[in-house]
């Protein structure tokens, strides 16, 4: 985790430039459209990362998370009027806290059958959702049309505000990810991914530091369940709670590299725009084209580059040396 | 004021369902003291170590470290107590480098991790591995991983270092090395429990020998004394005195 070089500076500055200048060139709102499930999904996989790629969780569990957010701000907002980024921050609290609940009793679960018991959360979260009356079951909740402002976290002239939101969401999940990486945190983190006794024979409360990890992770990933109300304004179990979302995060971020910081985000600049403009040209032609063309990425990567993208890549800077 | 003892194991016994791993198992240890646990395969030294790092609690019977009673404690609150350990089957986090392993360790006594980077390349420097700072833990040879344990259980600022089998499968230039490292520990007032098959080793550098077998301790004393007794060499019966030489 060496210092930065002039080198990465001025490349972190071009593509950020390329980032914000990218609305402005592409005017059309699918292409925009596209980007935000980028960032989106690209802040979810920094989130996951922080638990499976650094603290090693295999979360496949973390929709649970996304539709806590979600439903919590939209819930607050149809039923006492909380302003959304109020709901947005509360949201993230609830998350982190069922993380903890939840976290808890599994500490001791490792690999695959902590992997295991994350499905088993999401889907209990899940069910949980479609039969509670209060927040609409089956049927979901529609947010109301406010007035559009900033204030209000709705916007329905453009899609450029939501753009620039995200943006700033996945630059925050980066920074956090980063302070995390390089704090005392990330070294722990990795040495429980190890292994637990070489943790706890060097003095760190394994449990502790897990539930951390969680809570990270689960407070980012309800930030972006909240963004993604505001964005469609309706929601319900079917779309912000099913398992293949789950599924997709714990994709971008293995196919981007797990473990390392800006790896996932990789991952969802490769995966989402081949998930959507798939879903979009081949999707009528029944479902499932475009998990298959997922599919066989993953599959190339994982038998060539386990380390992902970002390992490839990597690996090449290293060669060019 | 009588100062409490360093170590004292108190009647520890440790059952495994039907099995008596560990039965009344007493000793002590003195601080700056180098007392080896010898005994044949499945005597239950790891057992013992596992029961006074807080791997295992007692099943009865009681560890006092410096006064206080450790066996209920958990591992990693033993470790920030002062008693550090490594295993028997060598554990580094394989896909760090051999300094990013010593700062993790280093890390229980720093909240920065610039502080800590200072302490672990001290450590390396100290063990003789700062060469290798850069290698991953993967890539090390057995002994050098051994020798990285070491490294990251003494940049947890130990005073107590218990070493599980280090010197095992080590070459003979390699098991020179380990000595003369524990030696050098040693000299700087750490105190020493290990579990060791080396007889070589055990003679050279330990005080004391305790012999378990079958779980109960048969025999305390000097090295000397412990290698001429008629039932510690019984039951090692088959195996030579020194498995080295």
């Amino acid at each position: 985790m060496g210092k930065f070089g002039l080198k990465q500076i001025l490349l972190a500055i071009i593509v950020l430039i390329l980032l914000i200048s990218f609305p402005w060139v592409f005017r059309k709102p699918f292409p925009q459209h596209v980007m935000i499930l980028v960032f989106m999904f690209g802040m979810m996989a920094v989130a996951w990362n922080i638990m499976g790629g650094y603290a090693g969780m295999f979360s496949f569990g973390q929709v649970a998370f996304f539709g806590i957010g979600a439903y919590t701000s939209s819930f607050l907002l149809i039923t006492y009027q909380v302003n959304p980024w109020v709901g947005l921050i509360i949201g993230g609290l609830i998350a982190a806290l069922v993380g903890l609940a939840i976290g808890y009793p599994c500490s001791n679960l490792r690999g695959h059958y902590f992997a295991i018991a994350s499905i088993a959360f999401g889907e209990i979260v899940r069910t949980l959702f479609t039969n509670w009356k209060l927040i609409g079951a089956a049927e979901g909740l529609t947010l109301p049309m406010l007035d559009e402002s900033f204030k209000n976290f709705i916007f329905h002239s453009s899609k450029l505000p939501y753009y620039y939101i995200m943006l700033v969401f996945l630059l925050l999940s980066l920074l956090v990810c980063y302070f995390v990486a390089t704090s005392k945190m990330g070294y722990y983190f990795r040495a429980i991914k190890e292994s637990h006794d070489v943790a706890k024979v060097l003095g760190i409360n394994v449990v502790w530091y897990r539930l951390i990890a969680i809570m990270i992770s689960a407070f980012l990933t309800a930030m972006a369940g909240t963004f993604y109300a505001q964005y469609i304004l309706y929601l319900d179990p079917d779309s912000v709670l099913i398992l293949p979302i789950s599924v997709q995060i714990v994709l971008i971020s293995m196919l981007g590299g797990a473990g390392s910081i800006l790896g996932p985000v990789i991952g969802a600049v490769i995966l989402m725009p081949v998930s959507e403009v798939t879903r979009v040209m081949l999707g009528h032609k029944g479902t499932g084209i475009d998990m298959m063309i997922y599919g066989a990425l993953i599959t190339v990567i994982s038998v060539y580059q386990p380390k992902g993208v970002w390992g490839l890549l990597t690996g090449i800077a290293k060669r060019l040396k | 004021m009588k100062s409490p003892l360093f170590l004292e194991v108190q009647r520890v016994t440790k059952r495994f369902g039907g099995l008596l791993a560990n039965e009344n198992i007493d000793f002590t240890v003195k601080e700056g003291e180098i007392v080896s646990i010898i005994g044949p395969n499945g005597a239950g030294k790891t057992t013992l170590f596992n029961c006074i790092t807080g791997f295992y609690h007692p099943s009865s019977g009681k560890v006092f470290f410096r006064g206080s009673d450790i066996s209920r404690r958990r591992a990693d609150a033993i470790c920030k107590m002062g008693i550090a350990r490594t295993f028997q089957i060598v554990q580094v986090i394989s896909d760090m480098t051999v300094l990013e392993n010593v700062v993790t360790a280093a890390l229980l006594r720093y909240t920065k991790v610039a502080r800590a980077t200072e302490k672990a390349e001290e450590v390396l420097a100290f063990t003789g591995l700062l060469e290798k700072e850069e290698a991953l833990g993967i890539d090390l040879t057995i002994a050098d991983k051994k020798r990285l344990e070491v490294s990251m259980a003494l940049a947890t600022q130990p005073t107590l270092l218990m070493l599980d089998e280090s010197m095992a499968g080590l070459t003979r230039v390699e098991l020179r090395g380990m000595i003369d490292l524990i030696k050098k520990i040693r000299s700087k007032g750490m105190t020493l429990v290990i579990v060791e098959h080396v007889m070589e080793a055990v003679m050279e550098i330990s005080d004391r020998v305790i012999v378990l077998n079958s779980g109960k301790k048969i025999m305390e004393g000097v090295p000397q004394e412990v290698v001429q007794n008629k039932e510690v060499i019984q039951a090692y019966l088959g195996e030579k005195y020194s498995a080295v030489s």
